[in-house]
């Protein structure tokens, strides 16, 4: 099948701004499910609110758009319903880890197989450029005019701690390896996490003087470097990309299967 | 030395945003906006169909249409 396949074009040109990241993950995100060969019958996406989560709108899947934050409590349904769904669920920073921030834990430490990917722009994109707490000390937003003294989460750390069996990150500049890292967290029988930073030229790039997109990719290229790299010792503030958890544990929905066949015999 | 061999770039304009990424990261300098910021292939001759283009627009505007396999040059 061709990409195109894979969206409802009837919606496009999409509403994202020129050069937003949110693009390049979509785009990234079609070729990795032609890619693995996947029929748009099986696919469900979930999203909850935010410029990030108008993603379900785009793809010819079945979708669900539902509340800022909990677009996993809702996909969580929707998969111990139907295990046989392959469920994906793209979240903005602040949909993930300021409103959703429970969701994600819980989500993570029960393992239940879906992807949910963290497209994070380190900021509201809609609502007009509000931190989030993926912003980071120092950076500004419309709430942090004087610089934000909030420190960030490491989103990868968090859903290592919480029990996340595939974490791992990359950006939308390094577009090979995001396809490879979809396809990976996809497959994955488990939990997966994957932080893709993503730029808002409009919003973050503007108000933290970083330039339009170009110049924020450029910086994904310069300050990012594979896991292990030697390049990190001699500067640590360089962010690791690359698979940083990948392991076999037992899965919620498969687990539940089981218990319900324990409780028959028991009658 | 053989290489993939381009057909056509396919940019929808009607999609295409100006946002200029293609054009900074192509590794052939191949592309370019037009005076309407639209991207437009100006040296198609120089693609060497990476796909880098058609995977970073954000905007689902480019196809690079090559050959599956390597084709030697006549
Ligand atoms: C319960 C609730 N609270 C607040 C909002 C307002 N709101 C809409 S989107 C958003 C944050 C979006 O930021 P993020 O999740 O990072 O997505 P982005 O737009 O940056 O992709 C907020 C606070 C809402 N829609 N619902
Ligand atoms: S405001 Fe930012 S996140 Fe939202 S569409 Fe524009 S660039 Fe993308
Ligand atoms: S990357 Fe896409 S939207 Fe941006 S200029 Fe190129 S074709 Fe246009
Ligand atoms: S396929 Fe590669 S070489 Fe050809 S135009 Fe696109 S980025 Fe340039
Ligand atoms: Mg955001």
């Amino acid at each position: 099948m061709a990409v195109k396949d894979y969206i409802r074009e009837r919606f496009f040109p999409h509403m994202w701004c020129a050069g937003c990241g949110h693009g390049i993950i979509l785009n990234a995100l079609l070729h990795s499910v032609d890619d693995l060969g996947l029929n748009k019958k099986d696919m469900v996406m979930v999203s909850g609110i935010g410029c990030s989560a108008r993603i379900s709108g785009y793809v010819d899947f079945h979708s669900m758009h539902t509340l800022h934050g909990r677009a996993l409590a809702f996909a969580t349904g929707i998969k111990m319903s139907k295990p046989d769904l392959n469920v994906i669920v793209p979240m903005g920073d602040g949909d993930a880890l300021a409103i959703g921030g429970n969701h994600f834990i819980h989500a993570a430490r029960r393992n239940i197989e879906m992807t949910a990917i963290v497209m994070n722009n380190r900021i509201y994109g809609m609502t007009g450029g509000q931190f989030s707490p993926l912003s980071g000390y120092g950076a500004m937003g419309t709430t942090a005019p004087y610089g934000n003294i909030d420190h960030d989460f490491d989103v990868v750390d968090l859903a290592v701690a919480a029990g996340a069996t595939f974490v791992a990150r990359t950006t939308t500049y390094h577009v090979h390896e995001l396809s490879d890292l979809i396809q990976q967290a996809i497959t994955h029988k488990g939990f997966s996490v994957l932080e893709v930073l993503s730029q808002c030229p409009t919003h973050f790039g503007r108000r933290n003087k970083a330039g339009d997109a170009v110049d924020m990719l450029k910086m994904y290229k310069k300050r990012t470097v594979r896991i292990g790299s030697d390049k990190k010792k001699a500067d640590p503030d360089l962010i690791e990309r690359g698979v940083f958890v990948k392991k076999d544990f037992p899965e919620y929905c498969r687990e539940y299967d089981q218990l319900i066949l324990k409780a028959r015999k028991k009658k | 030395m053989g290489k993939k061999k381009l057909y056509a770039h396919h940019i929808d304009s009607s999609w295409c945003k100006g946002c200029g990424i293609c054009v900074a990261f192509c590794p052939k300098q191949v592309l370019e906006l037009d005076k309407n910021q639209k991207a437009i292939a100006a040296r198609p001759e120089d693609c060497i169909c990476c796909r880098q283009c058609e995977l970073r627009c954000p905007d689902l505007a480019i196809e690079v249409i090559c050959s599956k396999t390597e084709v030697s040059n006549e």
